[in-house]
């Protein structure tokens, strides 16, 4: 049977999903959520997540939420197939991996969310972004990203010399950020500078990033 | 070589790898970092985590920081007949356990996390007064995060099944410092919510976990 994925393909949570599938060359069904309908706010789809949010997996009748405990899912189901997102033969890569992981849940999406939130989701409700929002936001990604440019002057990738989840998680919602004005702290920093163009070259990301066209001309 | 665990008995982050290492019956050496005079934020204690939090752990040449991170290590080091906190003999039930950390990582530690923050560090630690806007607001979220719960919990005895695992775990430290605010009613003003409360607090690795927890007790 296979792989349900109910999401949108223009959604950074969803795409996170996507990008983890396509990694692990697992065939799966994009099924597409009506948000604009409100549809991931009423049943049935409250019976799949009841916190109202996109993604969601299906598998036989194992029915899994929150994007990144999918794909680290998918990507122990698909261990053996592609590059090893957590390192499952290592157990102290897979420590280190781990760590990674925490530090994009914990201090880069807090930091990063807002700001795609202001410049993306706020013109849809009619409101400009919030400056203030943006910039406490960027301030404290400036922090994060300063520690990221430490750890990457020394390993190619943030778990070690070896693509992983944890870079992976970053991908979608960075995606959005080089789209904005902010996209400069990515690019004033030489070592994340690098480490994004390779991540986000990745055949896996490229197959998924062309329908990241959220608030482009045309597409609202 | 010992485990060393860096951090302080009283912080939420500490004891909750704390919780997790007793579960096991793990052996290590807590060696506690003076936040007061800001060890966290210097060169020895950064290159143990860039962030400048507690805690750290140490074990052998590995060095590793975020206490979810830690506590998932430690679980796996450590899983033995009796103690299987992310259900590895169990592919969809692990899978279940990661879903529900999430939830703990995304939706409910975000919306008690500032009721914490101001209802107990801010007079506490810097002698302010808590900004009831804030919590206000986030007791509103943790409310509609706890509606989930009490539902889910109608279902499973615990939040990813019939089987106590690191999802339940790693809400004791926060929700132990909320039931010492007013705030701890969002618990107890939900049946299901408060039984399983009442049931994973009372486990005997989380009690040698809660002495420490002694922020804002008189003393």
């Amino acid at each position: 049977m296979e792989l349900k994925l109910y999401g949108a393909a223009l959604s950074p949570c969803t795409s996170r999903v996507m990008t983890c599938l396509h990694e692990k060359e697992a065939d799966f069904e994009l099924v597409p959520v009506d948000l604009f309908a409100g549809e991931h706010k009423q049943l049935p789809f409250l019976a799949k997540n009841p916190f109202g949010q996109i993604p969601v997996l299906e598998d036989g009748d194992l029915s899994l939420f929150e994007s990144r405990a999918i794909s680290a899912y998918v990507a122990e189901k698909f261990k053996q197939t592609g590059d090893d997102l957590i390192r499952h033969q290592s157990f102290k890569e897979a420590a280190e991996v781990k760590v990674w992981m925490e530090v994009e849940s914990q201090h880069y999406h807090p930091a990063i969310s807002p700001i795609i939130f202001q410049f993306f989701a706020s013109p849809l409700q009619g409101k400009a972004p919030d400056q203030a929002i943006i910039d406490d936001n960027t301030e404290k990604l400036g922090k994060v990203l300063d520690v990221y440019e430490d750890k990457l002057s020394r390993t190619k990738y943030l778990a070690g010399d070896f693509y992983s989840l944890a870079d992976l998680f970053h991908l979608s919602f960075t995606y959005y950020f080089m789209k904005t004005p902010c996209a400069h702290l990515i690019n004033d920093r030489p070592h994340v500078k690098a480490w994004w163009e390779d991540i986000s070259s990745r055949p896996a990301f490229q197959k998924v990033a062309s329908a990241m066209n959220f608030g482009e001309k045309g597409n609202l | 070589m010992t485990i060393k665990l860096y951090g302080i008995t009283m912080s939420t982050c500490t004891a909750k790898v704390l919780a997790c290492l007793h579960e096991h019956g793990a052996e290590f050496e807590l060696v506690p970092v003076n936040l007061q005079n800001g060890e966290h934020k210097q060169p020895a204690f950064l290159a143990k985590n860039p962030f400048g939090q507690i805690p750290a752990l140490e074990d052998g040449h590995l060095t590793l920081f975020e206490s979810r991170a830690i506590s998932a290590y430690v679980a796996e080091k450590f899983k033995g007949s009796g103690c299987d906190l992310l259900r590895s003999q169990n592919p969809k039930e692990a899978a279940v356990v990661k879903t529900w950390m999430e939830v703990e990582s995304q939706q409910f530690s975000p919306a008690i996390s500032p009721i914490f923050y101001q209802s107990i560090i801010v007079p506490i630690l810097y002698g302010g007064t808590p900004n009831q806007t804030i919590i206000d607001e986030s007791s509103v979220k943790l409310g509609k995060v706890l509606d989930v719960y009490e539902k889910k919990l109608n279902s499973s005895k615990y939040l990813a099944g019939d089987f106590y695992s690191l999802a339940d775990l790693h809400h004791l430290t926060y929700i132990y410092y909320l039931m010492k605010t007013p705030y701890g009613k969002l618990i107890n003003e939900r049946p299901r919510v408060k039984a399983w409360w009442e049931d994973i607090s009372s486990r005997p690795a989380f009690k040698k976990v809660a002495a420490g927890l002694t922020l804002g007790d008189k003393n």
